[in-house]
């Protein structure tokens, strides 16, 4: 049954204060979440006073700066540094985003929290859990699935029209951060796939190349895989790609009541 | 200390399978929405003319046909209603094994219950018995 406190070893505990260092004209404060797994302690935040003056404009770069001249244990994702792989989502601001692309001035809070993704298994401080999330992906079979043989000499042809279908779902890059945002997920994710996965499946049903679209929407059909999105939208609202997987989603449902009628 | 886990991420997100369902309630579900917008306003309109009635008139005025149908259409799509949304709460909420299952039939039995009881008193009115 529910538990309304976390258990003794994960409520969270004040950290260490690192202030900034004389000189520094444009302090800005980042509470960050921070949890070890080895150390057998209890996460806590970290104040981290960075020095905006020398620092770039993205949450990215003061992590990166944090991690570089004040506390090189702080552990987290990132690698291309502008919004295309997806590594560095985290909990920024109260919102999930990435991290390269969120503006340091963007953040409301007076002192910016910094936490990893919600509901994921943390395996270190803003590092979470993706095999569950990834085996989710890898279950709707993301590639296309044809009977037809390829023409011989030229590509499987697209109408523009149908190339445009694609618009606003091939964009997503599989940074969890709208289905680590959605209640329904944090609820029953293990069942439940969640509105980046759904998109991405619906990504492949609505592709005119794909010959699988039935197979695709029978094992989708389910109370727990499809109809847990109860539209709470969290998940367009947080997406940094500025996607809506809850449109997605809709279609889906269109879809199968259009298979078998009202 | 727990075991580790020797089965696949990928054998726990398949699961059981696709359970081939789950549109038929999506369906339903919003029919009985739509049916019950009209009918929610026509209630209220009706609640509001039985004010200045005394208890013949009030009674006289429900044993009409068409407001004693559409009283038992408000009724019946009212419980379906609401069983087919305590339904999804119970499957959001409730993953004890056992309860789950418990409360799921609870909620069914108490739904017609309550939808055969509201027909059997409008049948009573509508028939002046």
């Amino acid at each position: 049954m529910a538990e309304i406190r976390l258990p003794k070893n994960s409520r969270v505990q004040k950290g260490k204060h690192f202030p900034a260092p004389a000189g520094a004209t444009k302090v800005r404060t980042f509470k960050v979440y921070r949890w070890n797994p080895d150390d057998g302690q209890n996460p806590r935040v970290d104040t981290f006073d960075v020095d905006l003056a020398t620092c770039g404009p993205m949450v990215l770069d003061a992590l990166i700066k944090i991690k570089n001249e004040i506390d090189p244990t702080l552990t987290f994702r990132r690698s291309c540094r502008e919004g295309i792989c997806g590594s560095c989502a985290m909990n920024i601001d109260g919102t999930n985003t990435l991290a390269c692309t969120k503006a340091i001035g963007d953040c409301d809070a007076k002192d910016v929290p910094v936490y990893p993704l919600p509901q994921m298994e943390v395996i270190k401080d803003l590092v979470p859990d993706l095999t569950h999330f990834y085996a989710q992906y890898a279950s709707i079979k993301p590639w296309i699935r044809t009977q037809s043989a390829p023409p011989p000499d030229a590509e499987r042809l697209q109408s523009k029209e149908d190339r445009a279908k694609l618009d606003g779902l091939y964009e997503c890059i599989l940074c969890a951060c709208c289905s680590s945002s959605c209640p329904s997920y944090w609820w029953n994710g293990d069942r439940y796939l969640g509105p980046a996965i759904l998109l991405q499946a619906y990504r492949w049903i609505v592709d005119s190349r794909d010959e699988d679209t039935g197979a695709r929407l029978d094992d989708l059909e389910d109370p727990f895989r499809l109809y847990r999105c109860h539209t709470i939208l969290n998940c367009a609202r947080t997406c940094p790609k500025g996607l809506n997987p809850a449109k997605a989603i809709a279609e889906i449902k269109k879809l199968m009541v259009l298979r078998q009628g009202a | 200390m727990s075991r580790p886990n020797l089965q696949t991420p990928l054998k726990q997100v398949r699961g059981l399978g696709s359970a081939r369902g789950g549109t038929h309630h999506f369906i339903v579900q919003r029919i009985t929405a739509i049916a019950l917008v009209p009918l929610s306003l026509w209630l209220v309109w009706l609640l509001l003319s039985l004010v200045h009635l005394d208890y013949a008139g009030a009674r006289a005025l429900l044993a009409t046909p068409c407001h004693a149908v559409l009283m038992a259409a408000f009724v019946l799509a009212a419980f379906w209603h609401a069983q087919l949304g305590l339904q999804v709460v119970i499957e959001d909420y409730v993953h004890t094994p056992g309860l789950e299952i418990a409360l799921q039939i609870a909620v069914k039995f108490l739904c017609v219950l309550g939808a055969l009881a509201c027909t059997l008193a409008i049948v009573r009115i509508a028939l002046g018995s």
